[in-house]
């Protein structure tokens, strides 16, 4: 399943989304959960009792604030979450 | 604010209540679930399994079980309307969720908006405040225009609002402006549509699949028909929750 966490508004669309197959079998050990300095991402049970990670809710309507620092902009190259998630589950919009 | 109970025997939909509950208490989930125990000539007692699902999914009194909306809009559209539903799309009071499903009604890809009215129930209201009339005559309304005018170019309902009063004072008629909103919000929608590929098989849930002229709107952007239900749309959420109750109730029987 491919989960969109995030937003569209005026100023434009912040999306993360998570392919949640990859989650399942995480052979990163569940990187993402230390390699974002905002702490963003969670592991949940979802409704098919999958163990996957998700975007914390607040952060889900907060994203292209909480990420501005990791953007190129902030000096990064690549992202510390799509960096550290090998599986390649992570993706942003913009 | 409204909520919706759904009772499920043996799999199949047997009766539903929607009603205004004005919040998400508790008390509003036992009021609406008590009507169609009542509707049904049922009592509390007879039932085996509760799911709670929606904004007020935990505070679901007696719920076994708390499921997203976004799998049970997806269960229930592939109940109301079959397992060729692929996408759905729900414009609900609070949210706009775009979804797509496999044939057994399970999300293959979903996004969610809650930020921003647009696309919501909410932001049909403030446009029926704004122009004082009833959100049931919306829709037909914003048909009886000479020309299509173009969307406003806001979605944001606040901006959208001032918008809206500056096309009046423009010499725009009440039914232009509405069209000019219900195009805009039309847009929106399909806009979180395609970052989930709309596939046929497309199928409109909440209060706004009522709502021709946004429906007819967006079909015309998109290039396909909503698929047609004779089941209230505003249930689906609800009707999936029950589903999901019915097979979990049965594999605990199972089990047993
Ligand atoms: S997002 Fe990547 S690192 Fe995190 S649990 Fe999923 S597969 Fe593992
Ligand atoms: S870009 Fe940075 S802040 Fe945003 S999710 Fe990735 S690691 Fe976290």
């Amino acid at each position: 399943m491919i989960a969109n966490y995030g937003y569209k508004d005026g100023s434009g669309e912040y999306y993360i989304s998570i392919d949640t197959d990859k989650c399942i079998g995480c052979t990163a050990e569940r990187a993402c959960l230390t390699a974002c300095p905002k702490q963003m991402f969670e592991i949940i049970t979802d409704d098919y009792d999958d163990e996957v990670a998700w975007i914390k809710k607040p952060n889900c309507r907060t994203l292209a604030y909480d990420c501005a620092d990791c953007k190129p902009s902030g000096g990064y190259s690549s992202l510390p979450c799509i960096a550290a998630c090998t599986p390649g589950a992570i993706k942003h919009s913009w | 604010m409204s909520s919706q109970a759904v009772l499920v025997i043996d799999g199949e939909l047997y009766g539903f209540n929607s009603m205004r509950t004005g919040n998400n208490s508790p008390d509003s989930a036992t009021n609406a679930l008590q009507g169609v125990m009542d509707k049904c000539g049922m009592k509390l007692e007879d039932i085996h399994y509760v799911v709670g699902t929606g904004y007020g999914r935990v505070n679901v009194p007696f719920a076994h079980k708390a499921i997203t909306e976004i799998a049970c809009h997806a269960r229930g559209a592939n109940y109301m309307g079959g397992n060729g539903v692929r996408t759905i799309l729900d414009m609900g009071g609070q949210d706009c969720k775009a979804i797509h499903c496999d044939e057994k009604g399970k999300v293959t890809n979903f996004l969610m908006n809650d930020k921003c009215a647009a696309g919501t129930g909410r932001g049909m209201e403030v446009i029926s405040d704004l122009m004082q009339i009833p959100i049931a005559e919306l829709g037909p309304r914003s048909f009886d225009v000479d020309v299509e005018p173009d969307a406003v170019s806001s979605v944001c309902v606040v901006f959208a609002k001032s918008e809206a009063l500056g096309l009046l004072k423009a010499g725009y008629t009440k039914n232009k402006v509405i069209a000019a909103y219900c195009q805009a919000m039309a847009e929106r929608v399909v806009s979180l549509l395609e970052r989930i590929n709309v596939e046929e098989g497309f199928f409109i849930t909440g209060g706004i699949a009522k709502n021709p002229g946004v429906v007819k709107r967006i079909e015309k952007l998109l290039g396909i028909k909503a698929m047609e239900t004779k089941i209230d749309s505003q249930i689906a959420g609800a009707l999936g929750a029950a589903l999901f109750g019915y097979t979990l109730m049965s594999k605990k029987a199972a089990a047993a």
